[in-house]
């Protein structure tokens, strides 16, 4: 009661809120992709029940949490109008890695082995963002170079040598084959990243900051937003959930080794964009991006378990994207327009 | 002056940065470049004689145990040298290059599993052509293209064995899913087309039906999702044959995690280390596989005799496979290596590769 006191004050009119909620609702960016993947898993239900099984909705999330995980930390670094293409590397090393800690050390605890994890991962993001942000150079450019670079460490480091499942211990394997309330753990853990932040995107100065540098940066430069700052802390905490990721892939599949995670970026940026994040910053939301990832992983269980042909699924997510940018510039056609209006009659 | 000036370093830096980060990436590609000495003129004599391998792709583990024996294979016959070069991913015409470089080199014998038959073929000419002797092994090449291949096993037996395996575990009736590497291997394809010859013609297997063919590309995560959509697409599968090492292992990984553990019989071809915590907790009951060693051993052997000129490559002919003994080359310039060992819970501590 008491926030509503409070807030009432700031809105303009009361008696107008109903029907700003519902559009609101009707311009939320997230909408499409939301919508996408009702009808998506709905058609996909009706034609084969086992989709939507115990199993089947297990498989789903699974499928979708280390993606999530990652294209949320990509959405921090594209909405500062950066791209962190080094993703897929940082998983693999830390994949292996966790392979590696784990095979030289068997009772090391869980816990130590997810902080190392998202530590190798911070480490590796605070180098791409410290060659951004100090040489100055696109991020695209950059993050190609480490892509290599990292890749490249991890092939030297891990030659032929594979980690199985059976190399690590079963409780951390089970992980991702126990559930809570029918959700595996490791998707309340992709869960529990994208709540919190979106709450610090959403609630806090520092996030509201990252979307002003996207929006423009020699703008909030002057604004006195300490970019350089907001920008390394975007890739550091993109490199640290893509060592969580990288972690809970170990966990999951069954072997980890040189190419682990290889060409993973490509969907990261892909979910992000489908799940309405601009590509060019300053706008999308870190839960789009996480729908985008469902919705691209359950595009591919969705039309194997059709028994559509493989070939088409890429095709498929291409179209996806395409749709997304064309509905993201009709959106902003359309409320750039409303704002002239607006203020040529506040003029 | 002073823009500009801080231009130029900023540039400076970003060489820099790429120049390290390229510096990283090609030490990296380049980790196996020993030492060229002997490389020159097409047929050295005795003792100077060059060897190289080609995988399909480096840091593939079964590739390492199949090329950890054809090294040993390389200095037991009497290689001056023996290399090992080849792409980091399994595209069909990654390897040409690495070809290119063989043929400008001088090296004796090439020894190459390809990733497509053709693809390869115009550099692998432009080698013989050169004085190279070409044997493929694993993975062959088209015929016109190398003097011999030297094969794990009888085609026919892998896909029949295979095909005997899970008959056997699904009590001979139900419905059967493939689930191989890539659409365009050599070696996948043939062996799906000797089991899909035998379900039509042999009567044993009248009662099995063989309801989809889906490729995991080898590669872990792809060849899980593939195993998820199978069973769920099919709900009546009794049984999935993966002739891929990686294949079955991740098919392997995702049964034992979910409600199908036992329910699906699983078999194929798989390494026994990979493959070991899943006969132990019996979500696989039998797989199979060759000695992967022992193919580049009689591969090594098999180059030995064609750079000396002992064989052409033509059927009948014979040579000495090291401790393997006597190899007879078959039609179509094909050298088997063995027959197929059957790995299941009694045995699979026998095996370390």
């Amino acid at each position: 009661m008491s926030l509503d006191s409070k807030n009432a004050p700031a809105r303009p009119a009361p008696g107008h809120e109903r029907t700003s909620v519902l559009a609101s609702l009707l311009k939320l960016r997230e909408l499409p992709v939301i919508l996408a993947l009702v009808l998506l898993v709905a058609v996909t239900a009706a034609l084969n029940p086992l989709f939507l099984s115990e199993q089947g909705i297990k498989d789903l999330l699974l499928n979708a949490t280390i993606l999530m995980i990652l294209a949320v930390g990509q959405t921090l670094v594209i909405i500062t109008r950066n791209i962190d293409l080094s993703v897929g590397s940082i998983l693999g090393l830390v994949a292996f890695g966790t392979g590696s800690l784990f095979a030289a050390a068997p009772d090391v605890p869980i816990v130590v082995v997810f902080v190392l994890g998202m530590l190798l991962g911070a480490a590796l993001g605070a180098f791409n963002g410290l060659l951004i942000t100090i040489a100055k150079v696109p991020a695209l450019v950059i993050t190609l170079g480490t892509l290599y670079i990292y890749r490249g460490i991890n092939n030297a480091w891990a030659g032929g040598t594979q980690y199985f499942a059976g190399d690590r211990p079963q409780a951390f394997g089970d992980l991702s084959v126990d559930t809570f309330l029918g959700f595996p753990l490791i998707t309340l853990i992709a869960v529990g990243v994208v709540a919190i932040v979106a709450v610090y995107m959403l609630g806090t100065r520092q996030g509201r900051d990252l979307y002003a540098i996207g929006s423009d940066p020699d703008a909030a430069r002057l604004f006195g937003i300490p970019v350089t700052r907001r920008v390394l802390l975007a890739f550091v905490v993109n490199g640290l959930l893509a060592g969580l990721a990288g972690v809970l892939y170990a966990s999951r599949f069954n072997s980890v080794g040189a190419t682990t995670g290889a060409g993973l970026e490509l969907d990261v940026v892909a979910a992000a964009v489908v799940g309405g994040v601009a590509i060019f910053g300053g706008s999308g939301t870190v839960l789009g991006a996480a729908i985008g990832a469902l919705l691209l992983t359950t595009i591919t269980s969705a039309l194997t378990a059709l028994r559509v042909d493989k070939f088409w699924q890429q095709a498929i997510v291409g179209v996806l994207i395409l749709a997304a940018v064309v509905i993201d510039r009709i959106a902003s056609v359309r409320s750039a327009r409303k704002l002239r209006i607006a203020e040529a009659r506040n003029v | 002056m002073r823009f500009i000036h801080s231009g130029s370093t900023r540039r400076r830096m970003a060489v820099a940065a790429l120049a390290t980060s390229a510096a990283l990436v090609l030490s990296a590609c380049g980790g196996d470049t020993g030492s060229d000495s002997g490389g020159e003129g097409g047929s050295g004599s005795e003792g100077e004689q060059t060897i190289t391998f080609i995988p399909k792709q480096l840091n593939n583990p079964y590739t390492d145990v199949v090329l950890g024996g054809g090294e040993d294979g390389a200095s037991e016959a009497g290689f001056a040298s023996s290399e090992v070069v080849g792409p980091l991913d399994a595209s069909a015409s990654s390897q040409v290059s690495f070809i290119n470089a063989e043929t400008q080199r001088g090296t004796n014998v090439i020894v190459i599993a390809a990733n497509d038959p053709d693809a390869v073929g115009p550099a692998l000419e432009e080698a013989r052509t050169a004085g190279a002797k070409i044997v493929a092994f694993d993975s062959d090449t088209n015929p016109d293209y190398r003097d011999l291949f030297v094969s794990q096993v009888d085609a026919k037996e892998v896909a029949l064995i295979q095909l005997e395996l899970i008959s056997e575990q699904i009590g001979g009736a139900g419905e059967i899913a493939i689930l191989s590497a890539t659409a365009n291997a050599t070696n996948q394809n043939e062996w799906i087309k000797f089991m899909e010859e035998e379900l039509a013609s042999n009567p044993d297997y009248a009662e099995i039906e063989l309801v989809a063919k889906v490729y995991g590309d080898d590669d872990d995560t792809k060849s899980f999702q593939e195993a998820q959509g199978l069973l769920q697409a099919y709900p009546d599968l009794k049984g999935i044959i993966s002739p891929t090492t990686v294949g079955i292992a991740a098919t392997a990984r995702y049964l034992s995690t979910s409600e199908y553990k036992g329910e699906v019989a699983l078999t194929g071809l798989g390494l026994p280390n990979e493959m070991r915590p899943f006969v132990k907790d019996g979500t696989v009951t039998e797989f199979a596989l060759w000695d992967p060693a022992q193919l580049g051993y009689v591969a090594a052997f098999a180059g030995k005799a064609l750079a000396d000129g002992d064989i052409t490559g033509e059927a009948g002919d014979t040579f000495e496979a090291g401790e393997l003994g006597e190899r007879e080359i078959g039609d179509g310039g094909i050298v088997l290596v063995g027959p197929p060992t059957q790995f299941n819970a009694d045995n699979i501590d026998d095996y370390d590769f």
